[in-house]
């Protein structure tokens, strides 16, 4: 089983700093007009430091392989709701049915 | 060590290891959470069942002269709500997956005790919520909690019943975590993956689709109460929602949930089919991987609900060919089960026929269930009787059976009594009978077109809806029969020796009922799953010489 690992308390200093470094550039990039990068990039972003969270404050680094696995799992059911559920709403237009208004806002890329 | 194990005279057991109230309800044996279990959904099963007895009461005449049409919503959402979130998706995990994967593998308890006490718990707090919410005035919204009726027009008590799903969803969560821990790391030596019992490669897949699958659900229906409250717009389009919205994320889960029910029942039936044919199941990897597949499957094909409610057509599309796949690695498990009955020598105890009665009751759900992912049959069937009695041969006709099959195969491990075979014999006839006659006459009466949800319908139906009502009575004699017999034989039934089938199995080997900690010494396991047969039997001798000299070291 997991032996416990201990994690210096320079490392966790280290990452809160980074995910504030995160916070502070997805403020910044709210202000930077990139068009259609507008929503990517707050997402990339967001996505480093969930998975810095995960790696480090949650120890997943740190464990077995299979808690890994499980976590990466998790993420690409994510992925299986997100992908299968747009499908339909990016493809409705395909058809004879209209395309719902917040599509037309551009409040997705 | 002779009086450490007596108790009033008899052996010492998980039943008279500690006596009292407290005792039970602070427990932290997996097998007397499994009891506790058993208690609560059966309650719950009961209550379900007089909401269908009012239902079939309702559609024994054309007018709707005995409820309002408010009221008769109340009646099937109820009788929804209560059985499958209450009775049907906890039913075989928490019960029998409770008290046997520990047995199975070898284990002393389930990796987390507490947190199994927990999600007791939360079960029992969250059907508080839904009961309170009926006795309050009920919900009127049908089972799938469906918008933007649920969330901006429903007067009914939804908040409340919605807020009892959400808090059972975590029971639901804890216990697939707990099992996947348990069958991962607690294993006994030498008890690979490919010698495990399929049982628990059944709960295994089961435990996956909680964990990924009831957080979505779970979220969604919070969701929905957010809106009733707070109005802020996720699935109102007033507010920039949208409620197809809704529909996908509830589907994601609950489609899914289908197998959450059926899955543990092909665990059962794997294992009884085995012992009852005195077979090795045919083709045994693949049924434990095709458990896996739907495991995965299952989660692509949720806009198959989805066909006449405004998603692309595209999208259709492609939902219906995936659930095509998946009816493939079902048909693998029936296939694979006709071949181990092939040159078995069968016996016909009641748990055999009621696997007979699965195989066959549970194919025709499953084939029906492709006339309604067809794109075009499903304009004509959605929304008719003919889903109604569908989904009924999936969950009555199949989970219902299974768990019937494994109460009757496992009740001797669990409560150290047999049950009467003669009643059980009729208990399955009446209701193998009484299902069929309840449930035929819906798939004609769906085909040709009869809605589901209504309190009312034309003069012509009515000789198919008594058919159905009657069928529905003797369903309801064949449950009452069984519960009366089970309940005799606690008191009554003949004491139960550690092995009454000769089944192979771990939890077999130990004197029912087990001790409190399952097993005096963890066994160490060198032979494959299901050893029956000669040639498995003997390369499993050595093991099974001891094994009747430490039984009565035990007693
Ligand atoms: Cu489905």
């Amino acid at each position: 089983m997991s032996e416990h690992h201990v994690v210096p308390l320079k490392i966790y200093f280290l990452i809160f700093f980074a995910l504030m470094i995160g916070t502070v550039l997805t403020v910044g990039a709210a202000f930077v007009d990139m068009g259609f990068m507008n929503t990517p990039v707050a997402l990339i972003i967001a996505l480093v430091k969930a998975s810095l969270v995960i790696m480090f404050f949650m120890h997943v680094k740190y464990s077995h392989k299979l808690v890994g696995l499980f976590a990466v799992s998790g993420f690409f059911w994510l992925c299986i709701m997100l992908a299968l559920t747009m499908q339909d709403y990016y493809t409705r237009g395909w058809g004879e049915a209209p395309p719902v208004e917040f599509l037309k806002e551009g409040a997705f890329f | 060590m002779s009086d450490a194990v007596k108790a009033n005279g008899e052996p010492k057991n998980y039943l008279n290891d500690t006596y009292g109230i407290k005792s039970w309800l602070l427990t932290l044996d997996h097998k007397r959470i499994g009891i506790m279990y058993l208690i609560t959904l059966t309650a719950f099963f009961l209550v379900g069942g007089v909401f269908a007895a009012f239902i079939r009461l309702e559609l024994m005449t054309p007018k709707g002269d005995l409820f309002e049409a408010e009221t008769y919503n109340k009646m099937f959402t109820m009788h929804g709500v209560v059985m499958i979130f209450f009775f049907l998706i906890p039913s075989i995990p928490a019960v029998l997956g409770n008290f046997l994967i520990p047995l199975q593998i070898g284990a002393r308890d389930v990796a987390f005790p507490k947190l199994n006490l927990a999600s007791y718990y939360l079960y029992a707090l969250g059907g508080m919520f839904a009961i309170a919410a009926i006795l309050m005035g009920g919900i009127d919204t049908g089972w799938t909690f469906y918008t933007p009726y649920s969330s901006s027009y429903s007067n009914s008590f939804v908040s409340l019943a919605l807020v009892g799903v959400f808090i059972n969803g975590f029971s639901s969560i804890l216990t697939g975590v707990n099992f996947m821990v348990t069958i991962h790391k607690m294993r006994a030596p030498g008890l690979t993956w490919f010698r495990l019992p399929l049982f628990i490669w059944g709960h295994y897949a089961t435990s996956l689709i909680q964990v990924l699958g009831t957080p979505v659900v779970a979220i969604t229906l919070l969701l929905v109460v957010f809106e009733r409250v707070f109005n802020i717009g996720i699935f109102d389009p007033t507010y920039g929602g949208d409620p197809v919205l809704f529909q996908h994320m509830f589907w994601f889960y609950s489609h899914p949930a289908v197998y959450i029910m059926i899955l543990p029942g092909f665990a059962v039936i794997s294992d009884v089919i085995a012992c009852f044919s005195r077979k090795r199941i045919f083709g045994y990897s693949f049924v434990a991987f095709s458990s896996l597949a739907i495991a995965v499957l299952g989660f692509l094909v949720w806009g198959h609900h989805m066909f006449v409610s405004g998603q692309s057509t595209y999208a259709s599309m492609v939902f219906s060919f995936i659930t095509f796949f998946v009816a493939v690695p079902s048909a693998v498990k029936i296939f694979n089960w006709s071949f181990t009955l092939h040159k078995g020598s069968i016996k016909l105890d009641s748990p055999m026929l009621y696997v007979m009665g699965f195989i066959g009751l549970f194919t025709i759900g499953g084939l029906t269930g492709l006339f309604l992912s067809t794109l075009g049959t499903d304009v004509h069937l959605h929304d008719t009787y003919f889903v109604v009695a569908h989904f009924h041969y999936v969950m009555v006709g199949g989970m219902v059976m299974a768990f019937l099959c494994g109460l009757h195969f496992w009740w001797p491990k669990m409560t150290g009594r047999m049950y009467p075979e003669g009643p059980a014999k009729l208990g399955v006839m009446f209701v193998f009978a009484g299902f069929n006659l309840t449930f035929l006459p819906q798939f004609i009466l769906g085909y040709m077109g009869m809605p589901r949800r209504y309190h009312a319908y034309p003069e012509e139906w009515q000789a198919l809806n008594i058919m159905s009502t009657a069928g529905a009575t003797v369903l309801g004699l064949g449950f009452g029969l069984t519960i009366a017999y089970f309940i005799w034989s606690l008191f009554k039934g003949e004491k139960a020796p550690a092995n009454p089938f000769q089944a192979k199995g771990l939890e077999w080997d130990i004197p029912s009922p087990p001790i409190a900690h399952n097993f005096e010494a963890i066994p160490i396991v060198t032979w494959e799953a299901y050893p029956y047969g000669p040639e498995e039997a003997a390369s499993q001798s050595t093991e099974t010489a001891t094994e009747p000299a430490k039984e009565d070291e035990v007693v």
